[in-house]
């Protein structure tokens, strides 16, 4: 393995370590925000102990997204530090805000994990509110720094030199948007799926209980809302994809030659070399009438650039496979779920919660594999059409063994999170816990009244 | 000119209020690698109460730090991450285990078992990751001061090992684990209500003041061969001198406070005697960022860039100030100088150590 394949590992295997931790930050908090919400309408204590028990198990899921992400702020130097010594001026004011998004959500988040004692119900609950709209923000400024790499723009370029910096242009980015919508709904998707089938795995073989039929009732709201909107989004997104990196469009689509009435093309095994693709299934012009709205609209193909600087055809191709069908199935799942909510057997429809259990990671399936559709859809750049990722790499060699190591911690770290979590979950039949709690927070609460 | 200088002043704010917060926090993990005996179980709760509401704001101060140095001095932040990339690894490595062990620590389900053995090895792996933190943060600083960053590089050892492994560098890393550390102790003297507790710490504050007034000298000394524009800095200004004599000065009057169990003017001494040093460390090599090469004009991104980072940061500052104080209000209220101190839940009440032992 070169230097730049090791660079390259590490910051892939950083980013889909964090990603995930990330988007249960952004998403917990408002299911929490929510339970404890529904606690000081209904003063139902399953809801309190439900925000407890959520809380519990976010609080470490927060801890190890905050670390993870210290270290990717520090990776970016360590890893590219020709990428940053060009971006820092440009995409460096947004890490700023998200710096101050970040330090909002972890002042409040240590308040609401803490202040159970200490505040007013009405308070905690909004502490709960300022962690979920932070962390939304600070996933927004993140975002839209990726989209400027995407999309670079807000500088000129003369003879090599990055001249005349606007870094207002680069926050108002008009790729931004579409990513970064896609993103949030992502992170409340599949967090909120990932949570539902937790819960219903949990009513498979415990009688249905308030406890868990609340938690499946929010996480499906949360989760579900997102799902459904997603394809639309995701069609928006495809169509900018289109317009600004044309070159990852065909990739993700295996479109080696430009084309009108280009195929949509399901599944199959893009070959770089000969420029084929095996084993898919096309559909007539239906590229063309997706992004154009015009069967016989031309579509951009590999073709127009050279092979130099192409992404991995297959490898964009096939997550953005994955991706969409994850997607599509749990739309499908959403949809079959509102359908029993809403004849109000929810609980009973055994099958239902069987494919809400197997679809747990299905989210987070997807969110990896969208972004290694985007990350390494625009490879060979780090910066589209301005730097390629080769000559940003660091110049120390060896960079083999700080990804070893690191893998190995972050293999551990999930492998002790997970274990932990589950310990959460298998405790849940223990009452005892959120019932104290709820005694001290009353008690407090007519204090203050 | 006037606005790099104003970002420069900036970053180094953040970096004091990182030492100060986040730093103390290392050094209560430092601590709990000492709590042994009868009263080591209540030492390790104090320290697991005071640091958990607040540790994570307190860390993204380090956050704030680097990406004020990425965004503003893309240069610098370049040249130090190349070079240094070995030391800020291991130190990213200490900052991984330490954050994680002590959620998996605190987090756990309760009632918590203390001498479950998974609570054994966080225990553990909190406290060793907090000393090699601590250690390699000072390394690092100490490689910046010391000028080594701009050898010439040849092989992999004179590019990317000689900057930071030296005298010089190492001095400061055990310098910031004993700084840490005392710092630590200050603020957990007074944030319990337990005498004995009080006592424990106060002895250990006693001692680690201590070593940090000798290593202050040591390093002083040390410099005039490991890291000579900082010595020069020191001696030979009058803001070095009067830098010196003051830090001098509140070192002593920080002990004689903490001797005379003048606890809430010791916290307050010790905390300016920790943003003195720091102080001292930034103006004895200014104008450079990284001795003796990239000055902090050189460093400095266009004025376009620095502007509206400076907007944000005067936009952040008022969403962030507010919320800190919030935060520390309903955390630490019963540890800042207040006549109502009385009425304030006293420290042990609240620890969730303590909490499920006493159920």
């Amino acid at each position: 393995m070169n230097d730049l394949l090791a660079a390259r590992s590490q910051m892939a295997m950083s980013l889909a370590f964090h990603i995930i931790f990330a988007a249960i930050g952004i998403a917990m908090p408002l299911m929490m925000t929510i339970a404890e919400w529904c606690w000081i309408r209904t003063k139902d204590l399953d809801y309190l102990m439900l925000a407890k028990r959520w809380s519990k198990g976010a609080a470490i899921l927060f801890a190890v997204g905050a670390i993870s992400g210290t270290v990717l702020s520090f990776e970016l130097g360590l890893l590219w530090p020709t990428f940053m010594e060009k971006a820092g001026p440009m995409v460096g004011p947004l890490f700023a805000l998200e710096g101050f998004a970040f330090f909002t959500e972890a002042i409040f988040l240590g308040i609401y994990l803490y202040g159970w004692t200490r505040l007013s119900p009405l308070a905690h609950v909004m502490t709960g509110a300022v962690v979920t709209v932070s962390g939304i923000a600070s996933a927004i400024a993140v975002t839209v720094a990726n989209a400027w790499m995407n999309a670079p723009r807000g500088f000129d370029m003369a003879g090599g030199v990055v001249r005349n910096i606007r870094p207002l242009e680069v926050m108002t980015n008009p790729y931004a948007p579409y990513q970064t919508v896609h993103m949030v709904l992502a992170a409340f998707a599949a967090t909120g799926l990932l949570v539902a089938g937790i819960h219903a795995a949990m009513l498979l073989y415990r009688k249905p209980h308030g406890f868990h039929c609340h938690a499946l009732r929010i996480a499906l709201v949360v989760g579900g809302i997102p799902t459904l909107l997603q394809p639309i989004s995701g069609d928006f997104l495809a169509k900018a994809v289109a317009e600004y990196q044309p070159t990852k469009l065909a990739a993700i689509e295996a479109q080696f030659r430009t084309e009108a009435g280009a195929p949509f093309r399901l599944g199959g095994i893009p070959d770089e070399r000969t420029e084929t693709v095996r084993f898919d299934l096309e559909i007539p012009s239906l590229l063309s009438l997706l992004l154009y709205g015009d069967p016989s609209a031309t579509v951009q193909g590999l073709d127009r650039v050279p092979h130099l600087d192409w992404p991995p055809v297959a490898v964009v191709h096939l997550a953005f496979q994955v991706m969409v069908s994850a997607g599509i199935i749990m739309t499908t799942v959403v949809l079959w779920a509102a359908w029993r909510w809403k004849q109000g057997t929810l609980y009973q429809d055994r099958r239902l919660l069987w494919t809400l259990t197997l679809s747990t990671p299905l989210g987070f399936l997807a969110i990896e594999t969208g972004w290694i559709v985007t990350e390494v859809g625009r490879q060979p750049w780090i910066i589209h059409g301005i730097l390629r990722t080769s000559e940003a790499v660091t110049p120390m060699p060896g960079i083999m063994v700080p990804f070893v190591l690191f893998t190995l911690l972050y293999g551990l770290l999930m492998l002790v999170v997970i274990w932990t979590i589950w310990c959460h979950i298998a405790a849940t039949g223990r009452p005892n816990v959120g019932v104290s709690i709820f005694e001290a927070s009353a008690s407090r609460g007519g204090m203050t009244k | 000119m006037m606005l790099e200088l104003l970002l420069g002043g900036i970053l180094l704010t953040s970096l004091i209020f990182y030492v100060l917060t986040g730093g103390a926090d290392y050094g209560a993990g430092i601590w709990s690698m000492l709590t042994r005996g009868a009263s080591g179980h209540r030492q390790r709760g104090l320290i697991d109460s005071a640091i958990a509401p607040i540790w994570e704001a307190n860390h993204v101060w380090l956050i704030l730090v680097i990406t004020l140095l990425f965004a503003a001095f893309p240069r610098a932040y370049a040249v130090i991450s190349t070079t240094l990339h070995i030391p800020l690894t291991v130190f990213l490595i200490g900052v991984v285990l330490r954050g994680s062990a002590f959620a998996f620590r605190t987090n756990d389900v309760e009632p918590r078992n203390e001498k479950d053995s998974a609570q054994v090895v966080w225990a553990r792996v909190f406290a060793w990751s907090s000393l090699l933190a601590s250690f390699m943060l000072g390394m690092i600083i100490g490689a910046i001061a010391s000028g080594r960053l701009a050898g010439r590089p040849s092989t992999y050892y004179s590019t990317y090992v000689a900057p930071w492994l030296a005298p010089f560098p190492l001095l400061v890393g055990c310098f910031a684990v004993a700084l840490f550390a005392y710092l630590a102790a200050m603020y957990l003297i007074l944030e319990t209500n337990d005498r004995h507790l009080q006592e424990d710490f106060h002895t250990r504050a006693v001692w680690s003041g201590l070593v940090v007034a000798v290593l202050e000298l040591g390093i002083l000394m040390l410099s005039q061969k490991g890291a000579p524009e900082i010595y020069e800095g020191l001696t030979t200004t009058v803001g070095g001198h009067l830098t010196v004599v003051f830090t001098n000065a509140v070192t002593w009057f920080s002990m004689l406070a903490l001797w005379r169990r003048w606890y809430r003017t010791a916290r307050v001494t010790a905390a300016i005697q920790v943003a003195l040093i720091v102080f001292g460390w930034a103006m004895s090599q200014y104008p450079y960022l990284i001795v003796p090469d990239v000055t902090i004009a050189d460093a400095a991104a266009p004025d376009a860039t620095l502007q509206i980072l400076l907007w944000s940061l005067l936009a952040g500052a008022l969403l962030l100030f507010p919320s800190l104080y919030y935060l520390y209000w309903i955390f630490k209220f019963h540890t800042l100088p207040s006549p109502n101190q009385a009425k304030a839940d006293s420290a042990t009440d609240t620890a969730p150590g303590l909490r499920t032992s006493s159920q």
